[in-house]
Protein backbone atom coordinates (compact mmCIF):
# COMPACT_ATOMS: atom_id res chain seq x y z
CA UNK A 1 0.00 0.00 0.00
CA UNK A 2 1.40 3.35 -0.99
CA UNK A 3 1.30 6.06 1.67
CA UNK A 4 -0.27 9.14 0.08
CA UNK A 5 0.04 11.48 3.05
CA UNK A 6 1.52 11.31 6.54
CA UNK A 7 0.64 13.29 9.62
CA UNK A 8 3.79 15.11 10.72
CA UNK A 9 3.42 14.66 14.46
CA UNK A 10 5.18 12.13 16.60
CA UNK A 11 3.57 8.86 17.61
CA UNK A 12 4.02 9.61 21.30
CA UNK A 13 3.21 6.06 22.35
CA UNK A 14 4.93 3.67 19.91
CA UNK A 15 3.56 0.13 20.11
CA UNK A 16 4.58 -3.47 19.61
CA UNK A 17 1.66 -5.88 19.21
CA UNK A 18 3.71 -9.01 19.88
CA UNK A 19 5.10 -7.49 23.04
CA UNK A 20 1.52 -6.64 24.05
CA UNK A 21 0.50 -10.27 23.45
CA UNK A 22 3.44 -11.43 25.55
CA UNK A 23 2.49 -8.92 28.26
CA UNK A 24 -1.06 -10.21 28.28
CA UNK A 25 0.26 -13.76 28.47
CA UNK A 26 2.70 -13.24 31.33
CA UNK A 27 1.65 -10.16 33.31
CA UNK A 28 -2.11 -10.60 33.57
CA UNK A 29 -3.38 -13.21 36.01
CA UNK A 30 -6.05 -15.63 34.86
CA UNK A 31 -6.55 -16.71 38.45
CA UNK A 32 -9.19 -15.00 40.50
CA UNK A 33 -7.11 -12.78 42.76
CA UNK A 34 -8.51 -10.26 45.22
CA UNK A 35 -7.33 -6.94 43.75
CA UNK A 36 -8.89 -4.54 46.23
CA UNK A 37 -6.55 -1.84 47.45
CA UNK A 38 -6.56 1.80 48.51
CA UNK A 39 -6.22 4.59 45.95
CA UNK A 40 -2.78 5.41 47.39
CA UNK A 41 -1.61 1.83 46.81
CA UNK A 42 -3.08 1.64 43.29
CA UNK A 43 -1.51 4.87 42.05
CA UNK A 44 1.81 4.18 43.81
CA UNK A 45 2.02 0.73 42.29
CA UNK A 46 0.93 1.34 38.72
CA UNK A 47 1.29 5.01 37.74
CA UNK A 48 4.88 6.11 37.19
CA UNK A 49 6.67 9.24 35.96
CA UNK A 50 6.64 9.46 32.18
CA UNK A 51 4.00 6.78 31.70
CA UNK A 52 1.33 7.01 29.01
CA UNK A 53 -1.98 7.26 30.81
CA UNK A 54 -5.64 7.77 30.01
CA UNK A 55 -8.90 8.22 31.89
CA UNK A 56 -12.45 7.35 30.90
CA UNK A 57 -15.19 8.73 30.42
CA UNK A 58 -14.55 12.37 31.11
CA UNK A 59 -14.46 15.01 33.80
CA UNK A 60 -18.11 15.43 34.56
CA UNK A 61 -19.40 12.00 33.56
CA UNK A 62 -18.45 8.67 35.21
CA UNK A 63 -14.95 9.97 35.62
CA UNK A 64 -12.32 8.58 38.03
CA UNK A 65 -11.96 11.91 39.84
CA UNK A 66 -10.84 10.37 43.15
CA UNK A 67 -7.98 8.54 41.40
CA UNK A 68 -7.17 11.60 39.26
CA UNK A 69 -6.74 13.66 42.43
CA UNK A 70 -4.53 10.93 43.91
CA UNK A 71 -2.25 11.10 40.84
CA UNK A 72 -1.78 14.81 41.59
CA UNK A 73 -1.34 14.14 45.32
CA UNK A 74 1.48 11.70 44.60
CA UNK A 75 3.11 14.21 42.24
CA UNK A 76 3.52 11.98 39.21
CA UNK A 77 5.20 13.96 36.44
CA UNK A 78 6.08 14.04 32.73
CA UNK A 79 2.88 12.18 31.96
CA UNK A 80 1.92 11.44 28.40
CA UNK A 81 -1.85 11.58 28.22
CA UNK A 82 -4.67 10.89 25.80
CA UNK A 83 -7.83 12.89 26.18
CA UNK A 84 -10.86 13.59 25.96
CA UNK A 85 -11.12 15.20 29.29
CA UNK A 86 -12.64 17.92 31.35
CA UNK A 87 -11.97 18.38 35.04
CA UNK A 88 -9.55 15.48 35.43
CA UNK A 89 -7.16 16.43 32.63
CA UNK A 90 -7.47 20.13 33.30
CA UNK A 91 -6.48 19.34 36.88
CA UNK A 92 -3.39 17.43 35.71
CA UNK A 93 -2.52 20.17 33.23
CA UNK A 94 -2.97 22.90 35.82
CA UNK A 95 -0.85 20.93 38.30
CA UNK A 96 1.92 20.71 35.68
CA UNK A 97 1.99 16.92 35.37
CA UNK A 98 1.56 16.63 31.60
CA UNK A 99 4.39 16.62 29.08
CA UNK A 100 2.76 15.31 25.92
CA UNK A 101 -0.83 15.08 24.76
CA UNK A 102 -2.75 13.01 22.26
CA UNK A 103 -5.51 15.58 22.46
CA UNK A 104 -9.06 15.18 21.22
CA UNK A 105 -11.05 17.58 23.38
CA UNK A 106 -10.27 19.19 26.68
CA UNK A 107 -13.05 21.65 27.34
CA UNK A 108 -15.52 22.58 30.01
CA UNK A 109 -18.47 22.50 27.57
CA UNK A 110 -21.00 24.89 29.12
CA UNK A 111 -18.19 26.78 30.91
CA UNK A 112 -15.93 27.19 27.87
CA UNK A 113 -12.20 26.72 27.35
CA UNK A 114 -10.37 25.48 30.45
CA UNK A 115 -7.70 27.77 31.86
CA UNK A 116 -5.42 24.91 32.92
CA UNK A 117 -5.22 23.69 29.32
CA UNK A 118 -4.62 27.19 27.97
CA UNK A 119 -1.81 28.02 30.37
CA UNK A 120 -0.12 24.63 30.01
CA UNK A 121 -0.15 24.66 26.20
CA UNK A 122 0.36 28.36 25.49
CA UNK A 123 3.33 28.54 27.88
CA UNK A 124 4.98 25.56 26.19
CA UNK A 125 4.85 23.48 29.37
CA UNK A 126 3.13 20.79 27.31
CA UNK A 127 5.79 19.97 24.72
CA UNK A 128 3.61 18.26 22.14
CA UNK A 129 -0.07 18.30 21.20
CA UNK A 130 -0.94 15.61 18.68
CA UNK A 131 -4.48 16.13 17.34
CA UNK A 132 -7.09 13.39 17.00
CA UNK A 133 -10.87 13.42 16.70
CA UNK A 134 -12.90 11.71 19.40
CA UNK A 135 -13.77 8.81 17.12
CA UNK A 136 -10.16 8.48 16.01
CA UNK A 137 -8.74 8.11 19.51
CA UNK A 138 -11.44 5.56 20.36
CA UNK A 139 -10.76 3.61 17.17
CA UNK A 140 -7.03 3.70 17.97
CA UNK A 141 -7.86 1.94 21.23
CA UNK A 142 -10.18 -0.37 19.37
CA UNK A 143 -7.31 -1.35 17.05
CA UNK A 144 -5.17 -2.20 20.09
CA UNK A 145 -8.12 -4.07 21.61
CA UNK A 146 -8.39 -6.07 18.39
CA UNK A 147 -4.65 -6.73 18.44
CA UNK A 148 -4.12 -5.16 15.01
CA UNK A 149 -1.72 -2.34 14.08
CA UNK A 150 -4.25 0.14 12.69
CA UNK A 151 -7.85 0.76 11.75
CA UNK A 152 -8.84 2.55 8.55
CA UNK A 153 -11.33 5.41 8.82
CA UNK A 154 -12.85 8.22 6.77
CA UNK A 155 -12.38 10.71 9.63
CA UNK A 156 -9.55 13.28 9.60
CA UNK A 157 -9.22 13.32 5.77
CA UNK A 158 -8.47 16.60 3.98
CA UNK A 159 -7.97 18.62 7.17
CA UNK A 160 -5.24 20.01 9.42
CA UNK A 161 -6.30 17.29 11.87
CA UNK A 162 -4.58 14.76 9.61
CA UNK A 163 -1.53 17.02 9.22
CA UNK A 164 -1.10 17.48 12.99
CA UNK A 165 -1.71 13.84 13.84
CA UNK A 166 0.40 10.71 13.35
CA UNK A 167 -2.14 9.09 10.98
CA UNK A 168 -1.38 8.07 7.40
CA UNK A 169 -3.55 8.23 4.29
CA UNK A 170 -3.48 5.30 1.87
CA UNK A 171 -5.51 4.01 -1.04
CA UNK A 172 -7.54 1.05 0.11
CA UNK A 173 -6.29 -2.00 -1.87
CA UNK A 174 -9.81 -3.48 -2.14
CA UNK A 175 -11.93 -0.56 -3.34
CA UNK A 176 -9.43 2.16 -4.22
CA UNK A 177 -10.94 4.77 -1.90
CA UNK A 178 -8.72 6.90 0.32
CA UNK A 179 -8.68 6.05 4.01
CA UNK A 180 -6.82 7.40 7.02
CA UNK A 181 -5.00 4.69 8.95
CA UNK A 182 -5.16 5.20 12.70
CA UNK A 183 -2.28 3.58 14.59
CA UNK A 184 -3.15 1.32 17.52
CA UNK A 185 -2.92 2.94 20.95
CA UNK A 186 -1.71 0.73 23.79
CA UNK A 187 -1.74 2.71 27.03
CA UNK A 188 0.68 1.99 29.87
CA UNK A 189 -2.07 2.73 32.37
CA UNK A 190 -5.81 3.29 32.11
CA UNK A 191 -8.12 4.48 34.89
CA UNK A 192 -11.84 3.77 34.64
CA UNK A 193 -14.64 4.47 37.12
CA UNK A 194 -17.59 2.05 37.14
CA UNK A 195 -20.84 1.58 38.98
CA UNK A 196 -20.05 -1.84 40.42
CA UNK A 197 -17.15 -4.28 40.56
CA UNK A 198 -16.40 -7.42 42.49
CA UNK A 199 -13.09 -7.87 44.31
CA UNK A 200 -11.54 -9.56 41.27
CA UNK A 201 -12.35 -6.65 38.96
CA UNK A 202 -15.43 -7.83 37.07
CA UNK A 203 -17.21 -4.56 36.25
CA UNK A 204 -20.72 -3.36 35.51
CA UNK A 205 -21.54 0.07 34.03
CA UNK A 206 -24.92 1.77 33.73
CA UNK A 207 -25.84 4.34 31.13
CA UNK A 208 -23.55 5.00 28.18
CA UNK A 209 -20.34 3.01 28.04
CA UNK A 210 -18.27 5.80 26.41
CA UNK A 211 -15.03 4.11 25.40
CA UNK A 212 -14.67 1.88 28.47
CA UNK A 213 -14.78 -1.32 26.42
CA UNK A 214 -12.04 -0.17 24.08
CA UNK A 215 -9.78 1.45 26.68
CA UNK A 216 -9.98 -1.46 29.13
CA UNK A 217 -8.73 -3.78 26.41
CA UNK A 218 -6.04 -1.41 25.11
CA UNK A 219 -3.91 -0.95 28.23
CA UNK A 220 -1.16 -2.78 30.07
CA UNK A 221 -2.37 -1.78 33.51
CA UNK A 222 -5.98 -1.05 34.41
CA UNK A 223 -7.02 0.60 37.66
CA UNK A 224 -10.74 0.42 38.40
CA UNK A 225 -12.55 2.57 40.90
CA UNK A 226 -16.09 1.51 41.72
CA UNK A 227 -19.03 3.13 43.46
CA UNK A 228 -19.86 -0.22 44.98
CA UNK A 229 -18.04 -3.51 45.55
CA UNK A 230 -20.46 -6.38 44.99
CA UNK A 231 -20.24 -10.14 45.62
CA UNK A 232 -19.10 -12.29 42.70
CA UNK A 233 -22.44 -14.14 42.91
CA UNK A 234 -24.08 -10.93 41.67
CA UNK A 235 -21.68 -10.85 38.72
CA UNK A 236 -22.41 -14.50 37.91
CA UNK A 237 -26.15 -13.93 38.18
CA UNK A 238 -25.98 -11.29 35.39
CA UNK A 239 -22.94 -12.20 33.26
CA UNK A 240 -24.41 -10.17 30.39
CA UNK A 241 -23.77 -7.02 32.43
CA UNK A 242 -20.01 -7.56 32.71
CA UNK A 243 -18.42 -5.05 30.35
CA UNK A 244 -14.92 -5.36 31.80
CA UNK A 245 -13.93 -8.89 32.84
CA UNK A 246 -11.53 -9.38 35.79
CA UNK A 247 -8.50 -10.53 33.81
CA UNK A 248 -8.11 -7.06 32.30
CA UNK A 249 -7.96 -5.45 35.73
CA UNK A 250 -4.95 -4.85 38.00
CA UNK A 251 -6.47 -2.89 40.90
CA UNK A 252 -9.95 -2.40 42.34
CA UNK A 253 -10.49 0.70 44.46
CA UNK A 254 -13.74 1.30 46.32
CA UNK A 255 -14.72 4.92 45.63
CA UNK A 256 -18.26 6.02 46.47
CA UNK A 257 -18.94 9.39 44.78
CA UNK A 258 -15.74 8.71 42.84
CA UNK A 259 -16.93 10.86 39.93
CA UNK A 260 -17.94 13.85 42.10
CA UNK A 261 -18.27 16.80 41.26
CA UNK A 262 -19.18 15.02 38.04
CA UNK A 263 -22.12 12.67 37.72
CA UNK A 264 -22.78 8.95 37.78
CA UNK A 265 -25.81 7.81 35.76
CA UNK A 266 -28.73 6.82 38.01
CA UNK A 267 -26.70 7.40 41.23
CA UNK A 268 -26.00 11.12 41.43
CA UNK A 269 -26.08 14.22 39.23
CA UNK A 270 -23.33 16.73 38.76
CA UNK A 271 -22.71 19.51 41.25
CA UNK A 272 -22.62 22.80 39.31
CA UNK A 273 -21.26 24.63 42.34
CA UNK A 274 -18.37 22.17 42.64
CA UNK A 275 -17.56 22.43 38.93
CA UNK A 276 -17.82 26.22 38.88
CA UNK A 277 -15.44 26.44 41.81
CA UNK A 278 -12.75 24.81 39.66
CA UNK A 279 -13.67 26.95 36.64
CA UNK A 280 -13.29 30.14 38.68
CA UNK A 281 -10.27 29.23 40.79
CA UNK A 282 -8.29 27.71 37.91
CA UNK A 283 -8.37 31.03 36.03
CA UNK A 284 -5.16 32.09 37.76
CA UNK A 285 -2.07 30.19 38.92
CA UNK A 286 -2.68 31.41 42.49
CA UNK A 287 -6.30 30.27 42.43
CA UNK A 288 -5.23 26.90 41.07
CA UNK A 289 -2.75 26.51 43.91
CA UNK A 290 -5.40 27.41 46.47
CA UNK A 291 -7.79 24.87 44.94
CA UNK A 292 -5.18 22.10 44.92
CA UNK A 293 -4.13 22.98 48.47
CA UNK A 294 -7.71 22.67 49.65
CA UNK A 295 -9.11 19.74 47.68
CA UNK A 296 -6.07 17.64 46.79
CA UNK A 297 -3.14 18.25 49.15
CA UNK A 298 -5.33 19.36 52.06
CA UNK A 299 -6.88 15.91 52.41
CA UNK A 300 -5.16 12.57 52.82
CA UNK A 301 -7.51 10.52 50.68
CA UNK A 302 -10.92 10.28 49.07
CA UNK A 303 -12.70 9.64 52.37
CA UNK A 304 -11.36 12.88 53.78
CA UNK A 305 -12.27 14.64 50.54
CA UNK A 306 -15.87 13.50 50.87
CA UNK A 307 -15.97 14.73 54.47
CA UNK A 308 -14.70 18.11 53.24
CA UNK A 309 -17.46 18.26 50.63
CA UNK A 310 -20.02 17.28 53.26
CA UNK A 311 -23.06 15.05 53.36
CA UNK A 312 -25.44 17.86 52.44
CA UNK A 313 -23.88 18.54 49.03
CA UNK A 314 -23.52 14.87 48.23
CA UNK A 315 -27.16 14.30 49.11
CA UNK A 316 -28.14 17.18 46.85
CA UNK A 317 -26.22 15.52 44.01
CA UNK A 318 -28.10 12.26 44.67
CA UNK A 319 -31.41 14.10 44.38
CA UNK A 320 -30.34 15.39 40.95
CA UNK A 321 -29.70 11.91 39.56
CA UNK A 322 -31.30 10.59 36.41
CA UNK A 323 -34.14 8.32 37.48
CA UNK A 324 -35.18 5.07 35.85
CA UNK A 325 -38.69 5.27 34.39
CA UNK B 1 -46.43 43.99 20.04
CA UNK B 2 -43.58 41.56 19.62
CA UNK B 3 -41.58 40.41 22.60
CA UNK B 4 -38.01 41.44 23.22
CA UNK B 5 -35.45 38.74 22.54
CA UNK B 6 -31.69 38.41 22.41
CA UNK B 7 -29.56 37.63 19.33
CA UNK B 8 -28.71 34.25 20.79
CA UNK B 9 -32.39 33.40 21.32
CA UNK B 10 -33.15 34.37 17.74
CA UNK B 11 -30.24 32.29 16.42
CA UNK B 12 -31.45 29.26 18.35
CA UNK B 13 -35.00 29.67 17.01
CA UNK B 14 -33.85 29.99 13.38
CA UNK B 15 -31.61 26.94 13.82
CA UNK B 16 -34.38 24.91 15.47
CA UNK B 17 -36.65 25.43 12.46
CA UNK B 18 -34.06 23.72 10.24
CA UNK B 19 -34.38 20.37 12.01
CA UNK B 20 -36.34 17.92 9.91
CA UNK B 21 -38.79 15.69 11.73
CA UNK B 22 -38.08 11.97 11.68
CA UNK B 23 -34.36 12.29 10.96
CA UNK B 24 -31.23 11.29 12.84
CA UNK B 25 -29.16 14.18 14.07
CA UNK B 26 -25.73 14.40 15.64
CA UNK B 27 -25.85 17.10 18.30
CA UNK B 28 -22.68 18.90 19.39
CA UNK B 29 -22.25 20.56 22.76
CA UNK B 30 -23.67 24.01 23.53
CA UNK B 31 -26.07 25.99 21.32
CA UNK B 32 -26.84 22.99 19.02
CA UNK B 33 -28.32 21.25 22.08
CA UNK B 34 -30.72 24.13 22.74
CA UNK B 35 -31.75 24.25 19.08
CA UNK B 36 -32.37 20.49 19.02
CA UNK B 37 -34.46 20.69 22.18
CA UNK B 38 -36.55 23.53 20.81
CA UNK B 39 -37.06 21.63 17.55
CA UNK B 40 -38.08 18.50 19.43
CA UNK B 41 -40.63 20.50 21.43
CA UNK B 42 -42.07 22.24 18.35
CA UNK B 43 -41.68 21.20 14.72
CA UNK B 44 -39.66 17.98 14.98
CA UNK B 45 -41.18 15.81 17.73
CA UNK B 46 -39.82 12.64 16.11
CA UNK B 47 -36.25 13.87 15.87
CA UNK B 48 -33.69 11.22 16.83
CA UNK B 49 -30.87 13.03 18.61
CA UNK B 50 -27.53 11.23 18.66
CA UNK B 51 -24.85 12.23 21.17
CA UNK B 52 -21.35 11.06 20.48
CA UNK B 53 -20.61 9.15 23.66
CA UNK B 54 -23.50 6.78 23.12
CA UNK B 55 -26.91 8.35 23.81
CA UNK B 56 -29.46 7.84 21.00
CA UNK B 57 -33.10 8.87 20.79
CA UNK B 58 -33.30 10.78 24.06
CA UNK B 59 -36.42 12.70 24.98
CA UNK B 60 -34.84 16.09 25.58
CA UNK B 61 -36.78 17.30 28.57
CA UNK B 62 -33.86 19.03 30.28
CA UNK B 63 -30.80 20.69 28.77
CA UNK B 64 -27.74 18.40 28.65
CA UNK B 65 -24.68 20.24 29.97
CA UNK B 66 -22.29 17.67 28.55
CA UNK B 67 -22.44 15.35 25.54
CA UNK B 68 -22.04 12.35 27.85
CA UNK B 69 -24.36 13.15 30.69
CA UNK B 70 -27.54 11.28 31.56
CA UNK B 71 -29.87 13.77 29.84
CA UNK B 72 -28.34 12.63 26.52
CA UNK B 73 -30.04 9.25 26.96
CA UNK B 74 -33.00 10.31 29.13
CA UNK B 75 -35.90 8.03 28.12
CA UNK B 76 -33.71 7.23 25.11
CA UNK B 77 -33.74 4.17 22.90
CA UNK B 78 -30.15 3.21 23.55
CA UNK B 79 -27.16 4.07 25.70
CA UNK B 80 -24.13 2.50 24.05
CA UNK B 81 -20.64 3.85 23.40
CA UNK B 82 -18.74 6.25 21.17
CA UNK B 83 -17.55 3.63 18.70
CA UNK B 84 -21.13 2.57 18.02
CA UNK B 85 -22.42 6.11 17.36
CA UNK B 86 -19.42 7.10 15.26
CA UNK B 87 -19.54 3.88 13.24
CA UNK B 88 -23.25 4.48 12.72
CA UNK B 89 -22.36 7.86 11.22
CA UNK B 90 -19.51 6.42 9.16
CA UNK B 91 -21.82 3.90 7.48
CA UNK B 92 -24.32 6.56 6.50
CA UNK B 93 -27.07 6.44 9.13
CA UNK B 94 -26.83 10.02 10.42
CA UNK B 95 -28.69 12.58 8.35
CA UNK B 96 -27.64 15.84 9.98
CA UNK B 97 -24.86 17.14 12.15
CA UNK B 98 -25.18 20.40 14.10
CA UNK B 99 -21.88 22.01 15.05
CA UNK B 100 -20.27 25.05 16.56
CA UNK B 101 -16.74 26.42 16.18
CA UNK B 102 -14.50 29.40 16.88
CA UNK B 103 -13.92 30.24 13.20
CA UNK B 104 -15.56 29.46 9.86
CA UNK B 105 -14.44 30.27 6.31
CA UNK B 106 -16.32 30.74 3.04
CA UNK B 107 -16.31 26.97 2.37
CA UNK B 108 -17.78 26.15 5.76
CA UNK B 109 -14.56 24.76 7.24
CA UNK B 110 -14.53 25.10 11.03
CA UNK B 111 -11.75 25.64 13.54
CA UNK B 112 -11.84 24.54 17.16
CA UNK B 113 -8.16 23.74 17.79
CA UNK B 114 -5.96 26.86 17.92
CA UNK B 115 -6.01 30.58 17.25
CA UNK B 116 -2.61 31.41 15.78
CA UNK B 117 -0.25 28.69 14.65
CA UNK B 118 -0.31 25.22 16.12
CA UNK B 119 3.18 25.23 17.58
CA UNK B 120 2.88 28.57 19.37
CA UNK B 121 -0.85 29.23 19.62
CA UNK B 122 -2.22 32.59 20.71
CA UNK B 123 -5.08 30.63 22.19
CA UNK B 124 -5.39 26.91 22.65
CA UNK B 125 -9.00 25.84 22.13
CA UNK B 126 -10.53 22.56 23.36
CA UNK B 127 -9.85 20.56 20.18
CA UNK B 128 -11.90 18.70 17.61
CA UNK B 129 -13.80 16.43 19.95
CA UNK B 130 -16.33 14.76 17.69
CA UNK B 131 -16.50 17.81 15.39
CA UNK B 132 -14.19 16.43 12.72
CA UNK B 133 -16.06 13.11 12.71
CA UNK B 134 -19.47 14.77 12.44
CA UNK B 135 -18.25 16.95 9.55
CA UNK B 136 -16.73 13.92 7.83
CA UNK B 137 -19.53 11.35 8.12
CA UNK B 138 -22.94 13.02 8.51
CA UNK B 139 -24.82 13.54 5.27
CA UNK B 140 -25.43 17.23 5.88
CA UNK B 141 -23.98 19.59 8.45
CA UNK B 142 -25.20 22.88 9.80
CA UNK B 143 -22.99 25.29 11.73
CA UNK B 144 -24.27 27.59 14.45
CA UNK B 145 -22.04 30.63 15.09
CA UNK B 146 -21.84 34.11 16.55
CA UNK B 147 -21.47 36.42 13.55
CA UNK B 148 -18.49 38.77 13.46
CA UNK B 149 -15.39 39.27 11.31
CA UNK B 150 -13.16 37.53 13.87
CA UNK B 151 -15.20 34.35 13.48
CA UNK B 152 -16.12 34.55 9.77
CA UNK B 153 -12.57 34.60 8.41
CA UNK B 154 -10.89 34.27 4.97
CA UNK B 155 -8.86 31.31 6.25
CA UNK B 156 -9.36 29.34 9.44
CA UNK B 157 -6.20 29.17 11.56
CA UNK B 158 -6.60 25.39 11.88
CA UNK B 159 -8.91 23.39 9.63
CA UNK B 160 -10.53 21.11 12.20
CA UNK B 161 -13.91 20.12 10.76
CA UNK B 162 -14.19 19.75 7.00
CA UNK B 163 -16.62 21.94 5.12
CA UNK B 164 -16.00 22.03 1.36
CA UNK B 165 -12.21 22.25 2.09
CA UNK B 166 -10.73 24.22 -0.85
CA UNK B 167 -13.89 24.26 -2.94
CA UNK B 168 -15.78 22.18 -5.52
CA UNK B 169 -14.66 18.55 -5.66
CA UNK B 170 -12.20 18.87 -2.78
CA UNK B 171 -14.13 16.65 -0.35
CA UNK B 172 -14.32 13.82 -2.87
CA UNK B 173 -10.64 14.25 -3.76
CA UNK B 174 -9.68 14.02 -0.08
CA UNK B 175 -11.60 10.77 0.28
CA UNK B 176 -14.52 12.05 2.32
CA UNK B 177 -17.76 10.13 1.64
CA UNK B 178 -19.45 11.40 -1.55
CA UNK B 179 -22.65 13.40 -1.12
CA UNK B 180 -21.71 14.77 2.29
CA UNK B 181 -20.99 18.37 3.28
CA UNK B 182 -22.23 21.56 4.87
CA UNK B 183 -25.61 22.97 3.89
CA UNK B 184 -26.18 25.97 6.13
CA UNK B 185 -24.85 28.37 8.73
CA UNK B 186 -27.08 29.98 11.30
CA UNK B 187 -25.52 33.06 12.85
CA UNK B 188 -26.58 35.84 15.16
CA UNK B 189 -27.29 37.96 12.05
CA UNK B 190 -28.59 35.70 9.30
CA UNK B 191 -29.07 32.31 7.71
CA UNK B 192 -26.54 31.34 5.04
CA UNK B 193 -26.36 28.45 2.56
CA UNK B 194 -23.78 27.51 -0.09
CA UNK B 195 -23.75 28.19 -3.81
CA UNK B 196 -24.30 24.82 -5.50
CA UNK B 197 -21.48 25.29 -8.04
CA UNK B 198 -18.84 27.35 -6.30
CA UNK B 199 -19.51 25.89 -2.82
CA UNK B 200 -19.07 29.40 -1.42
CA UNK B 201 -21.13 30.68 1.47
CA UNK B 202 -24.14 32.71 0.38
CA UNK B 203 -26.56 34.89 2.29
CA UNK B 204 -30.00 33.30 2.34
CA UNK B 205 -32.18 35.25 4.74
CA UNK B 206 -31.77 38.05 7.26
CA UNK B 207 -32.78 38.17 10.89
CA UNK B 208 -35.32 40.91 11.73
CA UNK B 209 -33.75 44.37 11.78
CA UNK B 210 -30.48 43.25 10.16
CA UNK B 211 -29.31 44.72 6.85
CA UNK B 212 -27.28 43.10 4.08
CA UNK B 213 -24.57 45.71 4.68
CA UNK B 214 -24.36 44.73 8.33
CA UNK B 215 -23.88 41.05 7.49
CA UNK B 216 -21.27 41.84 4.84
CA UNK B 217 -19.40 44.17 7.22
CA UNK B 218 -19.26 41.44 9.85
CA UNK B 219 -18.00 38.80 7.45
CA UNK B 220 -14.24 38.60 6.92
CA UNK B 221 -14.52 37.06 3.46
CA UNK B 222 -16.53 37.91 0.39
CA UNK B 223 -20.02 36.63 1.14
CA UNK B 224 -22.17 35.90 -1.90
CA UNK B 225 -25.31 38.03 -1.84
CA UNK B 226 -28.10 36.93 -4.20
CA UNK B 227 -30.61 39.33 -5.72
CA UNK B 228 -33.37 38.08 -3.48
CA UNK B 229 -32.62 37.80 0.19
CA UNK B 230 -35.27 36.30 2.46
CA UNK B 231 -36.37 37.32 5.95
CA UNK B 232 -36.32 35.11 9.02
CA UNK B 233 -39.32 35.18 11.30
CA UNK B 234 -38.68 36.53 14.79
CA UNK B 235 -39.06 34.09 17.68
CA UNK B 236 -42.68 33.36 18.48
CA UNK B 237 -44.02 33.83 21.98
CA UNK B 238 -44.18 30.05 22.30
CA UNK B 239 -40.56 29.57 21.19
CA UNK B 240 -39.38 32.16 23.69
CA UNK B 241 -41.43 30.65 26.49
CA UNK B 242 -40.02 27.18 25.79
CA UNK B 243 -36.47 28.50 25.63
CA UNK B 244 -36.69 30.52 28.83
CA UNK B 245 -38.91 28.35 30.97
CA UNK B 246 -38.20 24.79 29.85
CA UNK B 247 -34.97 24.60 27.89
CA UNK B 248 -32.55 26.95 29.63
CA UNK B 249 -34.23 28.20 32.80
CA UNK B 250 -30.83 28.43 34.52
CA UNK B 251 -29.62 30.69 31.66
CA UNK B 252 -26.46 28.79 30.81
CA UNK B 253 -26.57 30.04 27.25
CA UNK B 254 -29.42 32.51 26.68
Amino acid sequence: MEVLESGMMELIQPFDLDEFREWNRTKKARKLVDKRMSEQEAIAQFVYDGCYIGTELYGTVRCPMSLSREVVRQGRKDLRVCGQGVLELDLWLAAGLVKKLDITYIGLEVYGVPSGLRRAVESGQVETCVEWSNASISWRMKAAAMGVPFLPTRSMLGTDMLKYSAAKVVEDPFTGIKVALLPALILDVAIIHVHRADKYGNCQIEGISGFALEMSRACKRLIISAEEIIPTEEIRKYPDRTVIPYYLVDAVVHAPYGSYPGEMAYLYGRDEQGIKEWVEMSKTAEGTKAYLDKYVFGVKNHDEYLKLIGEERLQKAVELREKRI
Amino acid sequence: MTEQYSKTELMICVAARLFEDGTTCFIGTGIPMLAAMLAAKTTAPNLVPVFEFGGTGAILEELPRAVGEARTFHKGISALGICDTMETAQRGFIDYGFLGGAQIDCYGNLNSVTIGDHEHPKARLPGSGGGNDVGSHCWQTIAIMQHDARRFVPKVDFLTTPGFLTGPGARDAAGLPPGTGPIAVVSTLALMDYHPESCRMRLKSLHPGVTVAEVVANTGFELLVPEKVGANEPPSAQELRLLREEIDPMRFYI
